[in-house]
């Protein structure tokens, strides 16, 4: 029973990371608090659905045709939304809020209030040292460890990721070196996006999908950016596992208190947070200490 | 006589001719005689006594995050701590009666002012592992709080009720009207003490002033030899104590103190309030709240099924327009500050009032 639970917490944790990696990027980059990111992992979701049970078409062309649908939504939403009041933190924190809202409503207007679920990408088991797995879950992990990877390479070799990082530096230096600021935040959002909507299809045949469905995640996702310290990528990841281990263990030990694991998740932020101001990976200025 | 004398002359020299001021006093004079001159229906009173108990919540949330730039996504903390002490307070402060009857000893005008005043203590509380941090840091720890308090309501059911709350407390008043009444006046106190808290150029109390120091920059208002640490506690305790009497006079309208008082929706829209109005200023909380929560009762009618989708269109639109939000957008376009004496004018006017600089 207890690998039910390491293969559970590296599924979640690596939801969880993914989200929030998304979440990190964009707000180490443009210090948007992006509180739409998960809405976009929300509509992934209900596009496999649509495009899988609704429309019949083959798992490869649904996933191809739903990152892309969702990608170009969130560049269109930073383009014709967030780029226009990027100096107004406050307004740009409602405006996604309320972009979260609208989608909500439209999914409610198109699928209902009820729960649905998508059809597995890979259907079946495979046992492996003994346990027994999901193979959509061994396929999501697979995917996880391989967008990790490639967002690694991306952020650190490719000139678009040396961009970014000398955008989340100091914006106006890189502005007078050259790079256009405002390309670069549109694409990074789309990569944003692009994690959430990986994310939002790994877990469409494993979660139900309701319009509600990016609520809860987006205050995990919340809990674990801060948890690894702000727009620190590598702290994201150890902050989602983390906090994977803590809901799967407070549901492990008491099944009846499943109610009280945001409850925990949150005395551990609480807890990490008093121990250290600028969360496991983050840099508190000396200066900036009070 | 002399009072009068000098009210009557702060109208005409500090009211009439600064518009924004003159719109208030125009708005806080229509809300009082609306009831009188036009007959609503209860349940239109009962709206427009949720806006007044909004306001002061979304005000206190001003205080404590636009002023002083503690940015709280918990606000609904005090607000239920609040709404559920001064319950509680009712229920458990109590004594057998004749026959099995139970005599409640204290009243809802005791036990508001004492939850409030437990709510100004979390406030306080509240603070000592917040002052540490800054930024998001800090949003998210006070975004934990009102749920893991959520989390203690539903462990302690037999105390709490679960989640149907503490219900059957007493209402505030006979009817509705003097319901509406009775929050109007306690909105347009709070409202007045909380805007001169934090209006940063009295000459007769600092803390505006100084919470504005804090948020601009916390060292160099330490460097000028402010405790700023003293004032955060402050501005928390006062974000706690105005949120605090919002959430009881909330519970006693609606007769429950329950879970939905201290739910992350109930944060956000504090949040959502202040920012559609218009951040750092008190009256853009008042705004905020009596524009959008009767929106969402007006839409109720003509088009129910899409009310929840075109209220966050509205939000969206306004702000890419006015992204400072709608009272601060109307009274940068009504009203000029003089570059010579800082002395606020009609926008209309070619010279100053006072020192007759040129405003063009």
């Amino acid at each position: 029973m207890f690998d039910i639970l390491v293969v559970m917490t590296l599924f979640k944790g690596g939801v969880y990371g993914l989200l929030a990696s998304g979440f990190a990027l964009i707000f180490g980059m443009a210090h948007v608090i992006n509180m739409a990111h998960t809405a976009f992992f929300m509509l992934a979701a209900y596009g496999m659905y649509y495009f899988m049970l609704a429309r019949g078409w083959g798992a490869w062309q649904a996933v191809v045709v739903t990152v892309v649908a969702v990608t170009l939504l969130g560049v269109l939403a930073y383009r014709f939304l967030l780029n226009r009041v990027r100096h107004h933190p406050v307004a740009i924190l409602l405006i996604t809020m309320a972009l979260a809202m609208v989608f909500q409503e439209i999914m409610v207007l198109f699928f209902g209030n009820i729960f649905l679920g998508a059809p597995s990408i890979m259907p079946g088991t495979t046992t492996m040292l003994g346990v027994t797995i999901y193979n959509q879950n061994l396929l999501s992990l697979a995917v996880m460890a391989a967008v990790v990877i490639i967002l690694w390479l991306v952020l650190s070799r490719s000139k678009l990721g040396i961009a970014i990082r000398t955008t989340a530096q100091d914006a106006e230096i890189a502005n007078v070196m050259g790079i256009n600021i405002s390309r670069t935040l549109m694409l990074t959002m789309g990569m944003a996006t692009a994690l959430a909507a990986v994310a939002g299809i790994l877990v469409s045949p494993l979660w139900t999908i309701y319009p509600h469905m990016w609520q809860s995640p987006l205050m995990m996702v919340m809990v674990v950016v801060i948890l690894g310290g702000l727009g620190n990528i590598k702290g994201s990841f150890v902050g989602a596992f983390i906090i994977a281990l803590v809901e799967n263990l407070v549901v492990w030990f008491m099944p009846s208190g499943a109610y009280l694991k945001t409850v925990f998740v949150l005395l551990v932020m609480v807890i990490i947070l008093v121990v250290r101001p600028g969360g496991l990976f983050g840099i508190v200025f000396e200066e900036e200490r009070l | 006589m002399n009072l009068l004398g000098r009210l009557l002359k702060g109208f005409r020299f500090g009211v009439l001719p600064v518009p924004g001021r003159l719109l208030a006093v125009i708005f806080f004079v229509f809300l009082f005689i609306l009831p009188r001159v036009v007959h609503l229906s209860n349940y239109w009173l009962l709206v427009l006594t949720f806006c007044s108990i909004f306001a002061i919540f979304a005000a206190s949330w001003d205080v404590l995050s636009g002023y002083t730039g503690q940015v709280n996504f918990g606000h609904a903390l005090f607000f239920g701590i609040g709404a559920y002490s001064s319950a509680l307070l009712w229920k458990y402060v109590a004594q057998p009666g004749d026959a099995g009857t139970v005599v409640h000893l204290l009243q809802p005008w005791v036990t508001i002012p004492l939850g409030a005043v437990c709510a100004t203590l979390a406030g306080v509380i509240t603070c000592f592992p917040a002052l540490r941090l800054r930024g998001p840091y800090l949003s998210m720890l006070t975004l934990a709080f009102p749920l893991m308090l959520l989390g203690v309501v539903f462990s302690f059911k037999d105390i709490t009720g679960g989640e149907h709350g503490i219900t059957e407390i007493p209402r505030l008043a006979a009817t509705r009207f003097d319901e509406y009444y009775i929050c109007l006046i306690v909105m347009t106190v709070a409202v007045l003490i909380m805007w001169k808290l934090t209006d940063a150029g009295s000459r007769y109390v600092r803390t505006g002033l100084i919470f504005h120091a804090i948020r601009e920059d916390e060292i160099a208002a330490r460097a000028l030899g402010i405790n700023t640490i003293r004032y955060k506690v402050l501005a928390f305790a006062i974000g706690g104590l105005f949120a605090g009497i919002a959430g009881g006079l909330y519970a006693h309208v609606m007769q429950v103190a329950g879970p939905s008082t201290l739910v992350l929706p109930m944060s956000f829209q504090a949040i959502i309030w202040v920012v559609f109005g218009g951040i750092v200023s008190i009256y853009g909380a008042v705004v905020g709240a009596y524009t959008l929560y009767p929106l969402v009762e007006i839409l109720r009618g003509p088009i129910p099924q899409y009310r929840l989708l075109v209220l966050p269109v509205i939000v969206i639109l306004v702000l890419l327009f006015m992204p400072q939000g709608i009272a601060v957008w109307i009274r940068n376009k009504i009203e000029r500050e003089c570059p010579r004496c800082k002395l606020t004018n009609v926008a209309w006017r070619k010279e100053c009032r006072a020192c007759s600089a040129s405003l063009r």
